[in-house]
């Protein structure tokens, strides 16, 4: 069981990270808070593509002389690193669309807040 | 060239895409110009590539040379071939219809709205060829990132509901992120083939299964399946009239494609149906999405919104024909892929139409008038009302027979009572319409003053003829669902019933 606990601690840390940004989404009055939120969640997968690619006595996916060409087992995985570059390129896209999206609601209704927002919404 | 004509599409979209700013720097009219002809472009390659699927097989094509499963490939089987060809003709025709709506409700921002729709069909047409997990997930996110700008541009509102969608839509990929997430670690591949043929080795797998529960939540937010569909009336209801006439029969159809395509032809009917019971959940959840959708319909007052309401029930006709698991369900659903992209483009351009001509899409306010002031509009209505009831022979009618016959199949009755009871809701939001527009007279006629009324009206610029360039649209795409009811044996025979899923 603490071997489960201990041997475990990134996921434990990811999955904490996962529900602090689901729960500022879901939660939080404020839109900018809600991107926040976002961005934690989208940073949780993204620590957890990395964290599975962990590998202990092994080097970065750059040939070594020392290491050699024949045994792929001495060099982590590159995989999930270049997709991560792929998410992280998205996760800034979403980020930009969604304050240009907060802009354009605080130049309409002067708030963000959300649920002032509401309040001016059915009064308009 | 011809080879590489399953990559042409996305490459076409994204190029154009990026080249309408450059190229419509002097006069912004060239934007709409390179628009329709990209979407003509895509369309002739995608006929193309459905006649070369339906002649030899499916078709594949490697990104850069690299074989699968380390490459990026992009598999074209009659499924895919025929829900990009589906996707690029509505696309297309919509766009016919926004040149003469004249950007009248996107205030002069033609030039980088064109580019986002262009951009949108990029997603749209990567998303469906794609045979790569995480090249699916980019794709998502050009198509539903496109889809926010898209429903922001539009009225006061618009940003309020985009941002609501935004919220919701990237909580969806990010779970189908970490679904596939789950899925490389225990197959240490991302091809959807060589995943599929990995799978069977693991299935006791907890991963597995967390991954197929991801996936599925992540894809359902995007399909706005039942108690997921939050962010939809809004954004439909308050994007300007050509997103709506796109993103409604276009953005949820792609979400139903993805969840048909990772369930059935990743994870295998068999697991998906038995090991985890996911279809039955799916389909109960459809089931009660179907009936919420239509009763809420009945309740709105807005047209555009009434008509997004429906859009959420007839997205549970296909998650009921998915959920089924079953072939004719799968036939049905795939089918109302099709016939729903028809008929809600339809009855989105008829919703403009009205808000064109009259400013207001609001049904209380509806009457005669209309139909005098927009004969052909009308006619189109009520045609695509017809098949979203499901009258025979329009188009609806099939693929709504081939949902019950599944559903006595499966032997569900209730499922067979839900489809029977919300083909008559859809009758009474549709009828209330229809009652209006041709029963109803207008309020001048009644108080008696005729004469002042005709000569206002023929003053205006609102009556008499009906714009050619927003008429012919919305009555191609109508007439079109006659013609597909008629064809619909070919369609199942020729094209749906190749590639049913193995184990059905």
């Amino acid at each position: 069981m603490t071997d489960f606990i201990l041997g475990h601690y990134a996921y434990w840390a990811i999955i904490f990270l996962l529900i602090l940004g689901l729960y500022g989404m879901i939660f939080k009055n404020n839109l900018v808070k809600k991107l926040i939120g976002m961005t934690i969640l989208q940073v949780a997968i993204i620590m957890f593509y990395v964290a599975s690619a962990v590998k202990w006595s092994a080097t970065v996916p750059v040939l070594d002389p020392l290491a050699g060409a024949a045994d792929a087992a001495k060099y982590i995985s590159p995989l999930q690193h270049c997709l991560m570059l792929t998410a992280i390129v998205v996760g800034v896209a979403t980020s930009g669309v969604a304050f240009s999206l907060a802009i354009a609601i605080y130049r309409r209704y002067k708030t963000l807040n959300e649920s002032i927002l509401l309040e001016r919404m059915k009064s308009s | 060239m011809i080879q590489n004509s399953p990559a042409l599409v996305p490459l076409l979209l994204l190029a154009t895409a990026i080249a309408i700013p450059v190229l419509a720097i002097k006069k912004t009219g060239v934007a709409y110009l390179v628009a329709v002809a990209a979407a003509i472009g895509s369309v002739a390659i995608s006929a193309y590539n459905m006649f070369r699927v339906w002649k030899g097989g499916p078709l594949t094509y490697h990104f850069g040379g690299w074989m699968p499963p380390i490459g990026i490939e992009y598999v074209l089987d009659s499924l895919s071939a025929f829900v990009a060809l589906v996707v690029n003709v509505v696309a297309f025709i919509v766009l016919c219809h926004a040149g003469g709506l004249k950007g009248s409700d996107i205030s002069g921002k033609s030039v980088p709205y064109y580019s986002l729709v262009l951009l949108f069909l990029c997603g749209a047409n990567g998303i469906v060829m794609t045979g790569d997990l995480f090249n699916l997930y980019v794709f998502l996110e050009i198509f539903s990132l496109a889809g926010y700008g898209l429903i922001g541009i539009g009225e006061k509102q618009a940003p309020v509901a985009s941002f609501r969608y935004l919220i919701m839509g990237t909580v969806g990929a990010s779970f189908y992120l970490l679904g596939i997430g789950f899925l490389y670690i225990v197959t240490g591949s991302l091809n959807m083939a060589d995943v599929r043929d990995i799978l069977p080795h693991i299935h006791g797998n907890p991963a597995v299964a967390a991954a197929l529960s991801l996936i599925v939540i992540g894809v359902g937010i995007k399909m706005a399946i039942f108690p997921l569909q939050g962010w939809l009336p809004d954004a439909y209801t308050y994007a300007p009239s050509t997103s709506s006439a796109l993103v409604a029969p276009i953005g949820t159809k792609i979400a139903a494609y993805v969840l048909i395509r990772i369930m059935f032809f990743v994870f295998g009917v068999k697991f998906v149906s038995q090991s985890l019971p996911i279809t039955d959940l799916i389909a109960w959840l459809s089931a009660i999405g179907i009936i919420y959708g239509s009763v809420m319909a009945i309740a709105q007052n807005e047209m555009k919104r009434m008509l997004a309401y429906s859009s959420i029930a007839q997205i549970g006709y296909i998650g009921l024909g998915i959920g089924l698991a079953n072939p004719l369900g799968y036939i049905g659903a795939v089918l109302h892929i099709l016939n729903h992209a028809f008929m809600k483009g339809a009855l989105f351009l008829v919703a403009a139409n009205i808000r064109k001509n009259s400013g207001h899409s609001d049904i209380s306010k509806l009457d005669a008038s209309y139909r005098k002031k927009l004969p052909w509009s009308m006619a189109a209505f009520t045609l695509a009302a017809l098949s979203m009831i499901g009258l025979p022979p329009t188009a609806g009618f099939f693929s709504k027979w081939y949902l019950a016959l599944g559903a006595i199949d499966k032997g569900n009755w209730v499922f067979l009572a839900v489809i029977l009871i919300s083909s008559l809701l859809n009758a009474v939001y549709f009828f209330r319409i229809l009652e209006k527009v041709y029963l109803v007279p207008p309020p001048a006629q009644k108080a008696g003053e005729d004469l002042p009324a005709e000569t206002k009206n023929r003053e205006g610029s609102l009556i008499g003829e009906e714009k050619y360039s927003l008429m012919i649209p919305a009555v191609v795409l109508s007439f079109s669902l006659l013609l597909l009811g008629l064809l619909n044996a070919n369609i199942v025979k020729g094209i749906i019933q190749r590639i049913i899923p193995l184990g059905m």
